[in-house]
């Protein structure tokens, strides 16, 4: 549109409000990304500062009620063993973000590498990556992690490596497609031109343009891994006990739930919020930084 | 314009298409608002050929799109009246605006790559834009046939079955324009239609559009930067800098005495008059004032313009006619510039040169 | 004086088709010839135009002098060393003494780096260690006269011309010995394309650099260059002093692209030359005279022989069976004041 040639006209150059301060007052206009980084902040928060909120050990059994309902003292109420719900939520919420931190850094950097690779390299590289990612791909999760879980047991990082693997494909396949678009574009030409080896226009030229939109595919897919997570920690492949996670949480207060609904909603809810928080805020950074979708006016 | 000029104009131009009056218009962004158009006004007579130029920036294809209300989301009309025999465009509901798209007005774009549907044969595009009309199928591709050999497509029987990218940019850009002939327009707006092309394509599209202007007796809003192509294919020019009207007149004002220290530039700097080999071309120095927020005081060409004196930091100038230098007078060659004030007459001697020929350094801000 | 650049029956191809289709299609020749048998020499100090419609393989050329394509036949000869068998790794040093500028201003610099960054990331690549990026920054930007403080800005926060000039800064970064410009004055307005001719006319004034200018418009070509071939299709149909070739075009291609270059004069309304019809693909290469189908001349042996390449003057060759404008032309005086079949009616 003409439009954007008006805004690049220089006269002199007009000292304007840094791109981050622009992006921040972007956000503050959009109530759910808001709410989605207040939601964000407050998970990321408590999982940080878990060991001074937590009122008890989590898995120190209480000498109070069992399936007790919420009072002062537990503000969770109590699960079958007596212990402390509340505590084991916030602890579970540190174990969700390690598993999420985790699994997603490590897809993203492999992902990056691999995409990077097929998108700028030779033919029969692209195509022979583009095979493997597919064929991973094409395995359904939850075979894959029952297979994975039955030759390495059940843990934490089983289910990091389970998140990671089958993660990498989408990430490959976005940064490839997006390298195969830059890699004709005139600068990379123009980079090779002037004698830039290959790794410097990777690493320099193509990267940062790659990344952006990859972070915010990221952050979308945190929750998405926050409940695999909790849903093998629920069938009993993930986390071992007595380590809080959602997931266990969920089931034990499923096998309860007709002595007590407490364990379940305490469970249930933080996943819930912690979805829609990511959500938001990567629906919020996906307007933000795409300025297709924008409306200004 | 004053509401006095309105009335003396409009019963006199009985012959009068497209009326736009006082158009202004912003543009939303981050950053604000950017003034885009402001205060156009602009006729354009039936059967003529109306040639907008200026340069990147200038709003020339803002105006086309505002006129044929195809705008992005983000724009938006703050003041002025668009008529179109008479009727109001910027008061018509979205469907009686799609009729005058299809019936009165067609739009003719620079890109012929993209403005064609890839997975439609030409037929079915050319079937397709008839749609009002109730005639068989039939009697749709005869005359789609025909429309097609009438802008020189090489046997058009065997051709309308073919793709979009089975022609090349020139034959496509043909194929748009029979198209946008086939609905019989009153008004055929063409946004840059010949800067994609090659030379020799861009001069077969010119007389193209030249006959066709003549078989069909239609009026052609032409926006161009290329004044070789407005000088050839226009019958009245109008100069747009900076989101204004900075001249308007017919074809030989603007080109033989033009009365717009802009437009003077501009004419200067085309390196198609330099018959002498050189190596320095003149320039215009300085930039384009940026329109974010707020549109600068007084005269908009003030900061590059050779003759600046006082006035033109104050007094934004009205439209002055070139010839008696009146304001009110609904005169054909008129320019924003005091300089065309008769008040102001002892400085017009000074102009003599306008721009230095071999200024390399014009673009340093 | 020597010849900087020396390029000699240069022909480059491209696939077509893939190896199965062509087997499947029994093609035989599975290639189509972007350049073909393109001879040229550029001497320091001077100016080459190379002027064609899209097309015409003129920027393929520009891309096989860098060594981003592989010639299939011929020789590039750069100071006497010759280029096209060398691999990416030798070609490196060669990259130091030619610069290329390609035709997009902003969208040829890298869009996260600054304007220091991006002129002076030559040194970077070329591993010279010895000089202060700042101060190179400083010289470079001086040069084609931008302040200081563009060094911080980004690509997107640049005018085309602006940018332009920071595409000429890179391109001086290393002192280079030949600047090839593709196209450098696409996408600018009429006030600025001056700026940039002016900018590099006084540049290469300055340093005796050789360059290679590459672009359909005639008007950049007339005031830049000394000399001028005129491509069709992958091929030279006319190469001479520009002046020579402006004032008296043997080629009928040649004076159809002249004709072709609307005046901003309502009154100087052309008696054009015009060529039929459209420039046809280089998958369908027309036989012997490639111009033929689109040649107001043309008659039946253009489409048969092959047409010889032919001297008018001294350094003024053609190829056509049909030249215009030839002394015993009777015609010749109507070619008047430059260009080519341009006559004025009166208003």
């Amino acid at each position: 549109m003409p439009a954007t040639d008006m805004t690049r006209s220089e006269g002199q150059p007009m000292r304007e409000p840094s791109a981050w301060v622009q992006h921040w007052r972007q956000l503050c206009r959009n109530p759910l990304g808001l709410l989605g980084l207040i939601l964000v902040v407050l998970m990321v928060g408590s999982a940080l500062l878990a060991n001074v909120i937590v009122p008890y050990d989590p898995a120190q059994v209480m000498v109070g009620p069992r399936l007790g309902p919420p009072t002062w003292h537990n503000l969770m109420g109590t699960d079958q063993l007596g212990r402390d719900t509340f505590s084991r939520v916030i602890m579970g919420g540190q174990v969700a973000l390690i598993v999420a931190l985790a699994s997603l850094s490590a897809a993203l950097s492999l992902g990056l590498l691999l995409g990077l690779v097929a998108g700028f390299g030779p033919r029969w590289l692209d195509n022979g990556l583009l095979l493997l990612l597919d064929s991973v791909r094409a395995f359904p999760v939850i075979i894959f992690a029952l297979a994975v879980v039955t030759l390495l047991g059940p843990s934490l990082y089983t289910v990091v490596f389970v998140v990671a693997i089958t993660s990498i494909p989408v990430y490959a396949r976005v940064v490839r497609t997006q390298t195969q678009a830059l890699r004709d574009h005139e600068y990379v030409l123009a980079e090779r031109a002037m004698g830039a080896s290959t790794r410097r226009i990777l690493g320099v030229h193509i990267m940062p343009n790659v990344i952006g939109p990859l972070l915010i595919l990221a952050s979308m897919d945190v929750p998405l891994v926050i409940a695999l997570e909790a849903g093998l920690s629920f069938l009993g492949m993930g986390v071992r006990p007595p380590t809080p996670s959602w997931g266990t949480i969920l089931n034990n207060g499923y096998n309860y739930i007709q002595n007590s609904p407490w364990p379940v909603i305490a469970g249930g809810i933080p996943i819930i919020l912690t979805t829609l928080g990511f959500t938001f805020l990567g629906e919020a950074l996906r307007d933000i930084f795409d300025p297709k979708l924008r409306r200004d006016l | 314009m004053t509401q006095a000029s309105l009335q003396a104009t409009t019963p006199e131009r009985a012959d009068t298409l497209l009326e736009v009056r006082d158009l202004s218009l912003d543009f939303g962004s981050p950053k604000g608002r950017i003034h885009a158009l402001r205060d156009i006004s602009l006729t354009v007579p039936r059967g003529r050929i109306v040639g907008v130029v200026g340069e990147s920036g200038s709003g020339k294809s803002t105006l086309a799109y505002a006129i044929i209300r195809l705008l992005a989301e983000n724009a938006l009309v703050t003041q002025g009246e668009i008529f179109l025999d008479g009727r109001n465009l910027l008061e018509l509901s979205p469907r009686q605006m799609r009729d005058i798209r299809g019936q009165r007005m067609s739009m003719i774009f620079q890109d012929p790559m993209t403005s064609l549907n890839r997975v439609l044969s030409v037929g079915d595009h050319m079937i397709d834009i008839q749609y009002r009309d109730s005639a068989p199928k039939a009697e749709k591709r005869r005359r789609a046939i025909e429309a097609l050999g009438r802008v020189g497509i090489p046997d058009p029987e065997d051709r309308i079955q073919n793709y979009p990218h089975q022609f090349s940019g020139g034959m496509r850009q043909r194929i748009c324009i029979a198209m946008a002939m086939l609905v019989e327009p009153a008004l055929l707006l063409a946004d840059e239609p010949t800067t994609a092309l090659d030379a020799t394509m861009e001069v077969q599209i010119i007389d193209l559009l030249k006959r066709l202007q003549q078989e069909l007796g239609c009026s052609i809003l032409f926006v161009s930067h290329h004044l070789g192509t407005v000088a050839e294919l226009c019958d009245d020019v109008i100069v747009m800098y900076a989101g204004e009207v900075v001249e308007s007149g017919s074809v030989r004002d603007i080109f033989h005495k033009p009365g717009h220290p802009y437009t003077q530039a501009l004419l200067q700097c085309d390196p198609g008059r330099i018959r002498e080999k050189t190596r320095r071309l003149p320039t215009i120095p300085g930039n384009v004032p940026n329109l974010l927020n707020r549109v600068p005081q007084g005269c908009i060409f003030k900061t590059r313009c050779p003759y600046v004196f006082e006035r033109c930091h104050e007094e934004h100038p009205p439209s002055y006619d070139v010839d008696s230098g009146r304001v009110d007078s609904g005169a054909t060659h008129t320019a924003r510039c005091h300089l065309r004030d008769p008040a102001e007459a002892s400085r017009d001697k000074e102009e003599g040169h306008l721009v230095q020929g071999g200024n390399e350094e014009g673009g340093r801000p | 004086m020597n010849a900087l650049l020396e390029v000699e029956n240069l022909k480059v191809r491209f696939r077509s088709m893939g190896m199965l289709r062509a087997l499947a299609t029994r093609t035989s020749d599975p290639y189509i010839d972007a350049v073909c048998d393109v001879s040229f020499q550029v001497r320091p100090g001077e100016t080459l135009g190379l002027v064609g419609e899209s097309g015409s393989g003129k920027s393929t050329i520009a891309r096989t002098l860098m060594g981003l394509n592989p010639a299939h036949s011929g020789s590039i000869r750069f100071d006497g060393r010759e280029l096209t068998d060398l691999s990416q790794r030798s070609y490196k040093p060669f990259r130091r003494d030619m610069a290329m500028m390609f035709q997009d201003p902003v969208g040829s610099l890298s869009p996260r780096l600054t304007v220091r960054s991006l002129i002076t990331e030559p040194f970077l690549i070329h591993g010279i260690r010895d000089r202060d990026r700042d101060v190179e920054a400083k010289r470079l930007l001086e040069m084609v006269g931008l302040s200081e403080e563009f060094a911080q800005r980004f690509p997107h926060q640049l005018s085309g011309g602006q940018a332009r000039r920071v595409g000429v800064a890179r391109a001086l970064a290393l002192d280079p010995r030949l600047i090839i410009a593709d196209e450098p004055t696409a996408g600018l307005d009429v006030s600025v394309q001056g700026e940039v001719i002016n900018l590099l006319a006084r540049l290469q004034e300055e340093l005796g650099i050789g360059m290679l200018v590459i672009t359909h418009n005639l008007n950049v070509v007339r005031h830049i260059s000394d000399h001028m071939a005129v491509m069709y299709l992958g091929r030279f149909v006319e190469k001479g002093p520009t002046e020579e070739v402006f004032y008296r075009p043997r080629h009928p291609y040649t004076e159809v692209l002249l004709s072709a270059n609307p005046e901003p004069d309502p009154d100087a309304r052309l008696e054009r030359i015009e060529a039929r019809g459209d420039v046809p693909s280089l998958m369908q290469r027309p036989p012997a005279c490639e111009f033929h189908t689109r040649c107001p001349k043309a008659q039946e042996i253009c489409s048969q022989v092959d047409p010889e390449v032919t001297t008018a003057e001294e350094g003024h060759t053609f190829r056509c069976h049909f030249p215009v404008n030839t002394p015993e032309d009777p015609d010749t005086d109507t070619v008047g004041a430059g260009s080519a079949g341009r006559s004025s009616r009166p208003g």
